[in-house]
């Protein structure tokens, strides 16, 4: 099935609808748009910057912001803007992956579970709750401190292999409400396979909400990866937003009173995740007509 | 009810097994062998030493022994309470370690977590469909889940303790003080604990006020509201019934909500130098202190159930449902 010309008509009607009112939607063009800046700060600012590795001392230590060093330098004459541009996208791509992994997980999870029912959904259904009660970053931890080489790749591995949850058991309950309709009981007649039927009749249906739980997702993936770098536990070679938090209060940037080193990391975390939040409900005021008129 | 808590405890259980079987296979199945690593580490360059030393580790994790001895003989060195000898501060139990952090954690988390969950909910209810205190408290709401709990820790800190000067920003009390019951302790350990307080607190805050502000604009759009409104219910009472009904998944969402918590709590603690199990974790790792951190690892796990569990009896106390054994809590 290749396609995107033949669309049966009803389809690309909503589709354009959907496309109508997410150009209307403030939350939404907002929080995509502080998303996509900082994405392309991360994307091009490396290639604009030049060859100078992130953590090459270039400047004199503890110099405050200039037209030079735009966020200043580190107590060793790091250049705080060029860790930052570095680090944005090691944060980027820890959150698209250690996301993807846990969605990939949670539709397998969720789809088997919600439309087998039965056994299969009991055992999955235990499954999801015993990994669900477990303290994710405990878990993280321990794994992480007995990884001798860390990288970002891994860590999003981890994230991923341990963040699923709740999304699995969102996805299953969908699937659950999904799974006696009329459409999806006419495929299953017709002697269509399970894996079909999934992949063809159900997921398209919940699509918008699958968008949603791995958006959620890349911002929780984002939080986790931040505080495993800040407690000591990120990528051992690099940079990234976390490990630049974890530098500045070892090195006691607070007591030096050099807030240009932790400020901006922080600051560009909660941008991203907070603009990915607000993305989220402005999606789910475009998919969901109810939610539309406030 | 019986069967509901039949089906908690086993989930817990099970849960409790898996944590306890994950604890003890990564030092065994993880890539590379810790043993060696350990030693890398240690920097011994005399062949004896690095013998005798190898030697005493295999020992001491047991690796000379068949794989399901070693399981066993974990699960035997559990239930005696019996978690190894921290290396950080040499001959001193892990478990000994360990008690002496936990109660500065449980200190810093249950205030900060009750009072934000309380307030937060208080908060997301009121503002809910009203215009202006909606349009403050949902895009204060967004910026304060996704904010690190380290970024606000830290930024507290700065501001509040090293340029403002009104708090310190390190220790759980001045190292001038020798923990005793006195006054002059009491208000030394306060002092010290208000800003991790305030920055895990406003940090959750967050979440919980969106969380009840979404479910009660849900239940006011319920039908059960519009009856009572259309029988002319005043507002206040429909409001009131809405926030009972809402205040059922917020429960379950405190249970979600434990893990994060407690990494929150754990890396604020790290800012801080407070000496909880935030700090062991990073002196654990830090000097490679492997049984300290997979003994913190169990008392968080131990300390999350519990947590659970506790959180499950509210639910039946606060739901009647499940104790009718009608529909269940998910």
């Amino acid at each position: 099935m290749t396609t995107t010309t033949t669309l049966p008509a009803e389809e690309r009607v909503v589709r354009r609808e959907a496309l109508y009112f997410a150009v209307r939607n403030t939350k939404l063009l907002i929080g995509f748009g502080i998303v996509l800046v900082l994405l392309l700060v991360g994307l091009l600012g490396p290639l604009l910057l030049g060859s100078a590795p992130p953590n090459e001392y270039v400047a004199g230590p503890m110099l405050p912001p200039s037209a030079e060093h735009w966020f200043g330098t580190t107590t060793f004459g790091q250049d705080v803007f060029t860790q930052f541009v570095y680090g944005l996208r090691t944060t980027f791509l820890a959150g698209a992956m250690g996301g993807g992994i846990a969605a990939v997980i949670a539709m397998a999870i969720g789809f088997v579970a919600g439309y087998r029912g039965g056994l299969v959904d009991e055992v999955l259904n235990m499954l999801t709750n015993v990994v669900l009660v477990i303290p994710t970053l405990a878990v993280l931890l321990i794994i992480n401190a007995y990884l001798g080489i860390r990288s970002v790749g891994l860590q999003a591995l981890f994230i991923g292999l341990t963040s699923w949850p709740w999304a699995a058991r969102a996805i299953r309950a969908q699937t659950f409400s999904l799974r006696s309709r009329d459409f999806v009981d006419l495929a299953r007649l017709s002697g269509v396979s399970t894996r079909r039927i999934i992949m063809r009749e159900i997921a398209p249906n919940m699509s918008s909400y699958l968008f949603m739980t791995f958006i959620l997702l890349f911002g929780g993936s984002i939080l986790i990866a931040a505080s495993l770098d800040f407690i000591g536990l990120g990528p051992t070679e690099g940079v990234s937003l976390g490990l630049m938090l974890q530098n500045a209060t070892q090195w006691s940037a607070l007591q030096l009173g050099l807030w240009w080193w932790f400020v901006p990391p922080g600051a560009a975390i909660t941008a991203v995740v907070g603009a990915l939040y607000v993305a989220n409900v402005g999606l789910d005021e475009v998919f969901n007509p109810k939610l539309r008129e406030t | 009810m019986r069967q509901y808590f039949g089906r908690k405890l086993l989930i817990y259980g099970l849960t409790f097994v898996v944590a306890v079987t994950v604890n003890w296979m990564i030092p065994r199945f993880m890539p590379g062998d810790p043993v060696a690593s350990m030693l890398a580490r240690s920097r011994v360059s005399q062949p004896a030493a690095v013998e005798a030393m190898r030697a005493y580790y295999t020992n001491l994790f047991g690796f000379d022994q068949p794989i399901w001895q070693q399981y066993l003989n974990f699960w035997g060195a559990l239930f005696q309470g019996d978690f190894g000898i921290s290396i950080w501060v040499f001959p001193t139990p892990v478990a000994d370690v360990i008690l002496g952090a936990v109660p500065y954690t449980l200190g810093l988390m249950i205030p900060a977590v009750l009072l934000s969950y309380w307030i937060g909910n208080r908060l997301g209810a009121f503002a809910a469909r009203r215009k202006l205190l909606d349009n403050t408290v949902l895009p204060v709401g967004y910026v304060l889940t996704a904010m690190p709990y380290m970024w606000l820790a830290v930024i507290l800190a700065w501001g509040l303790g090293v340029t403002a000067g009104w708090f310190p920003v390190a220790g759980g009390y001045s190292f001038a003080l020798q923990p005793s019951w006195s006054w002059a302790f009491l208000v030394n350990l306060l002092h010290h604990w208000t800003l991790p307080f305030l920055s895990l607190f406003v940090v959750a805050l967050g979440g919980w006020a969106i969380g009840m502000r979404n479910m009660i604009i849900y239940e006011l759009e319920s039908d059960y509201s519009n009856y009572l409104a259309a029988l002319g219910a005043p507002t206040r009472l429909i409001r009131r019934y809405a926030f009972r009904n809402a205040i059922l998944p917020q429960i379950t969402g405190l249970a979600l909500q434990l893990g994060v918590l407690v990494a929150g709590a754990l890396v604020t603690e790290i800012v801080f130098s407070y000496p909880g199990l935030g700090s062991l974790i990073l002196k654990a790792i830090q000097n490679q202190d492997f049984f300290l951190l997979q003994g913190t690892f169990m008392f968080i796990v131990i300390g999350v159930l519990l947590a659970n569990f506790i959180i499950d009896i509210v639910y039946v106390i606060v739901d009647p449902r499940t104790r009718a054994g009608m529909a269940g809590a998910a």
